[in-house]
């Protein structure tokens, strides 16, 4: 006979969840933000500085999980059983905004916060490494080109790629392909070098067409000389320290925060840094963003507030705990802009 | 026989010993024997060295450097214009991490003011003064204007030097914490006022930025609610099901159908229930995202074949006879069932159900796609509100970047580990209780 009761309690439980979460639908008070892994670190500091500044609003909920997955989220529809703010470590793609249209997510305020270099780093002890973008293409990429012939990229060690560079063999920890670093990577270096070798040209000539030339370039060789890790960059740490003549691609952020145990290289003879990247010498950074849903402002209590309180100076200025962490901050003049156009409402 | 009688006739002195490879049977009894020990040892090894690992590397989490500051609630600082009484805002907002800087420049003998040191000044002490000293500003208006000592954490990556886990001894640059914080803190330490205490603040904080006011608090909150919830809903559906299908059901192919599917669904992998959870419970019935209770939904289905399976073998382990028994005195088999049978199953229904329990308490990836790996500052009052779990907040920990993180990720996995001990040693227990043998 208890067990008649433990089942009541049961479907009790069922129907009261079900019917309190259909009210809880209605009145969400807490803002909800879902997305990169890169701009969280960011957000997290904004959302608890926002839930000690605003006693009145609850501190903001921010998942974890990756660009696209928040995005895909994002564009779930409008509506408080959805999310608030999307937070990405790239632009959004045209064919997401096409798929929020369908969901009837039809503004999208864009908010740049600043931008995150991308950087090499090597042990502590290892010696220094001056980089060029054609020397990471040459020592990543799965062909170049030997005499204006494609073949398999047949360098083993960091001086058979340019003299220069110390004798060690190639090992490189390169973000994988569901990193939004990743795209940054190809697009900035692997790219850029390509072209810079005359690899680009030696491709088209041997019959491609231009578009996939393009993608061939970022091609990463699979013989074990790259290695793609999809973990974070805790992962790649630990990686270094077990090899370590292993070479790491890390965020400015994460490297500062490690910066006694890592040895970060020159790219194109530019050391990185958050100077050298908000002036763009240097030349591997990112703008970060995050995307809020126009219709859910004035209607999740705060959204509007934390959105202000993010951009504002004391947050995300050049002398902020965000630029403390390790972000890069944006030239005045951006920064100024960005809260002119938030106010101003401008939908993508 | 003839083979045995002949045997006996051979005189003693000239026996040759009939090879019946007694030696041979030994020996290999004694090589299945090792064999099972090197197994057990290898397994003993692996998990002496994982605890060792986890153990040595979160000890220090449980103890966390802090000062011993005397505050000047000032109330020019706190209350400049006089107007808390009828603004209580001015109190919620003041300037509270001014007061510890000055307090420790005070105990350090320099110009707070001093450009020089104000930086380095505000960099030892962590950002959570603020809330720490608001709250007792909030909680007592007469401490303004008065000096108390009070315990205040210092800043994350100078807990982390004290505990010997920064290398000090590289390029002032190349380090968070700078040459002039290093003295003081040595000066401090030998003074008494600076020193490490036991960490509360890990167990009952919220999720943080600061590594140190982070803490397992509402993720062990966010387990606790879905391991009742799996409790609730998963015992009484799975009981009934075992014994519907073990001692009512016809024994036919449609039963057989259901129990494939059921040993089935045992083995699926969880991020599926996950997906299922996303598709049923947030995007069908409109829960809310990051609910405690969507995650015990989703724990719930992939714990119910768990707990099936267990409840079937304990109703099978129960005698025949003892069914026999109850109907031949005249019980209905719904009597027989509920007097006599269930209670000699229940303790490896217990078991079973608890053993599950463990095993969704564990579980991060169903978690993923319903909200749940998230950061949350903020208490759950309902499982309706947002919340993370125990090995959520490991996995999170275990991606950030300060160097502090590493000692508290280990630590949450010790905790973790706590409430794994303590359940599988209560359903031993429980075993050990009640179990019947025949």
């Amino acid at each position: 006979m208890t067990y008649k009761l433990l089942a009541g309690v049961a479907a009790l439980a069922v129907g009261v969840a079900v019917t309190s979460g259909a009210a809880q639908a209605q009145s969400r008070d807490q803002i909800q933000i879902a997305g990169s892994s890169t701009v969280l670190p960011y957000a997290k500091i904004v959302a608890e500085n926002f839930g000690e500044a605003f006693p009145d609003f609850k501190t903001p909920v921010v998942e974890s999980g990756g660009s696209s997955a928040g995005l895909k989220e994002f564009c779930r529809g409008v509506g408080p059983d959805t999310i608030d703010i999307a937070n990405a470590s790239r632009r959004i793609k045209d064919s997401e905004v096409e798929a929020c249209k369908a969901n009837g997510v039809n503004e999208i305020q864009e908010i740049r916060i600043g931008y995150d270099g991308i950087v090499f780093a090597t042990d502590i002890n290892g010696p220094d490494f001056k980089l060029t973008p054609t020397d990471v293409y040459k020592a990543v990429a799965a062909k170049v080109a030997v005499d204006g012939k494609l073949v398999d990229n047949p360098n083993k060690t960091w001086s058979d790629v340019n003299p220069d560079l110390p004798d060690w063999e190639i090992a490189a920890y390169i973000p994988g392909e569901k990193h939004g670093t990743r795209e940054v990577f190809e697009e900035k270096l692997l790219a850029a070098g390509c072209e810079a070798t005359g690899d680009l040209k030696a491709r088209v000539d041997s019959g491609m067409d231009e578009k996939a030339a393009g993608k061939d370039c970022m091609a990463v060789r699979k013989d074990g000389a790259a290695v793609d890790i999809d973990g974070d960059y805790t992962e790649t740490l630990a990686r270094i320290d077990a090899n370590k003549k292993g070479m790491g691609v890390f965020g400015l952020a994460f490297y500062e925060n490690n910066a006694d145990k890592l040895k970060v290289a020159t790219i194109s003879g530019v050391t990185p840094s958050t100077e050298t990247i908000a002036s763009g010498e240097y030349p591997v950074s990112r703008p970060l963003q995050f995307y809020v849903k126009k219709a859910h402002l004035g209607v999740i209590p705060g959204l509007k507030e934390y959105v202000e309180f993010f951009i504002s100076d004391q947050m995300t200025g050049p002398d902020s705990p965000l630029a403390e962490y390790g972000l890069v901050a944006a030239p005045e003049a951006e920064r100024e802009e960005v809260r002119q156009s938030f106010e101003s409402g401008a939908a993508m | 026989m003839t083979d045995t009688t002949a045997e006996r006739a051979t005189p003693d002195s000239t026996r040759v010993p009939r090879e019946i490879g007694i030696r041979r049977r030994y020996a290999s009894e004694r090589r299945f024997k090792a064999c099972g020990l090197i197994a057990i040892l290898i397994g003993l090894a692996c998990l002496a060295i994982l605890l060792f690992t986890v153990i040595s590397k979160g000890y220090t989490a449980f103890l966390q450097t802090e000062m011993r500051l005397p505050i000047t609630f000032e109330k020019s600082v706190i209350d400049p214009k006089g107007e808390a009484a009828n603004n209580p805002r001015v109190l919620m907002m003041a300037n509270y991490p001014t007061l510890a800087r000055d307090a420790l420049a005070r105990e350090l003998g320099v110009d707070p003011k001093d450009r020089a040191y104000s930086r380095s000044l505000s960099g030892m002490v962590s950002n959570g003064v603020r809330t720490q000293l608001r709250d007792m500003v909030l909680a007592d208006p007469s401490l303004i204007g008065t000096t108390q000592d009070v315990w205040v954490l210092v800043e994350a990556n100078i807990d982390s030097a004290f505990k010997g886990q920064i290398d000090l001894s590289v390029d002032e640059g190349r380090r968070k914490i700078n040459d002039l914080q290093v003295t003081w803190m040595k000066e401090l330490a030998d003074r008494g006022v600076l020193k490490k205490r036991f960490n509360t603040g890990i167990f009952v904080n919220g999720a943080s930025s600061r590594p140190e006011t982070a803490g397992v608090g509402v993720a062990i909150i966010g387990s606790a609610y879905m391991m009742l919830t799996v409790l609730v809903l998963a015992l009484p559906i799975g009981v009934a099901a075992s014994i519907y299908l073990e001692e009512f059901a016809p024994k036919n192919r449609w039963t057989d159908l259901i129990e494939v599917n059921i040993n089935n669904l045992a083995a699926v992998p969880s991020i599926v229930f996950g997906l299922l959870g996303l598709a049923i419970f947030i995007n069908f019935a409109g829960l809310p995202r990051s609910a405690s209770l969507v995650g015990g939904l989703v724990l719930t289905l992939m714990t119910l074949p768990t707990i099936i399976i267990a409840t079937r073998a304990a109703l099978k382990a129960v005698p025949p006879s003892i069914r026999s028994a109850a109907l031949g005195v005249g019980a209905s088999k719904m009597q027989m069932v509920f007097h006599h049978v269930l209670p000699l199953a229940a303790p490896g229904i217990l078991t079973g159900t608890i053993i599950g329990l463990a095993q969704a308490l564990g579980e991060t990836a169903p978690l993923l796609l319903i909200g749940m790996v998230a950061f949350v500052a903020d208490y759950p009052t309902t499982p309706l509100q947002p919340a993370t779990a125990l090995p959520v907040q490991i996995f999170m920990w275990a991606n950030e970047a300060e160097r502090a993180f590493v000692e508290r990720t280990s630590g949450a996995i010790i905790i973790l580990l706590m409430f794994l001990a303590v359940m599988n040693i209560t359903a031993i227990i429980l075993r050990r209780r009640f179990e019947r043998r025949w």
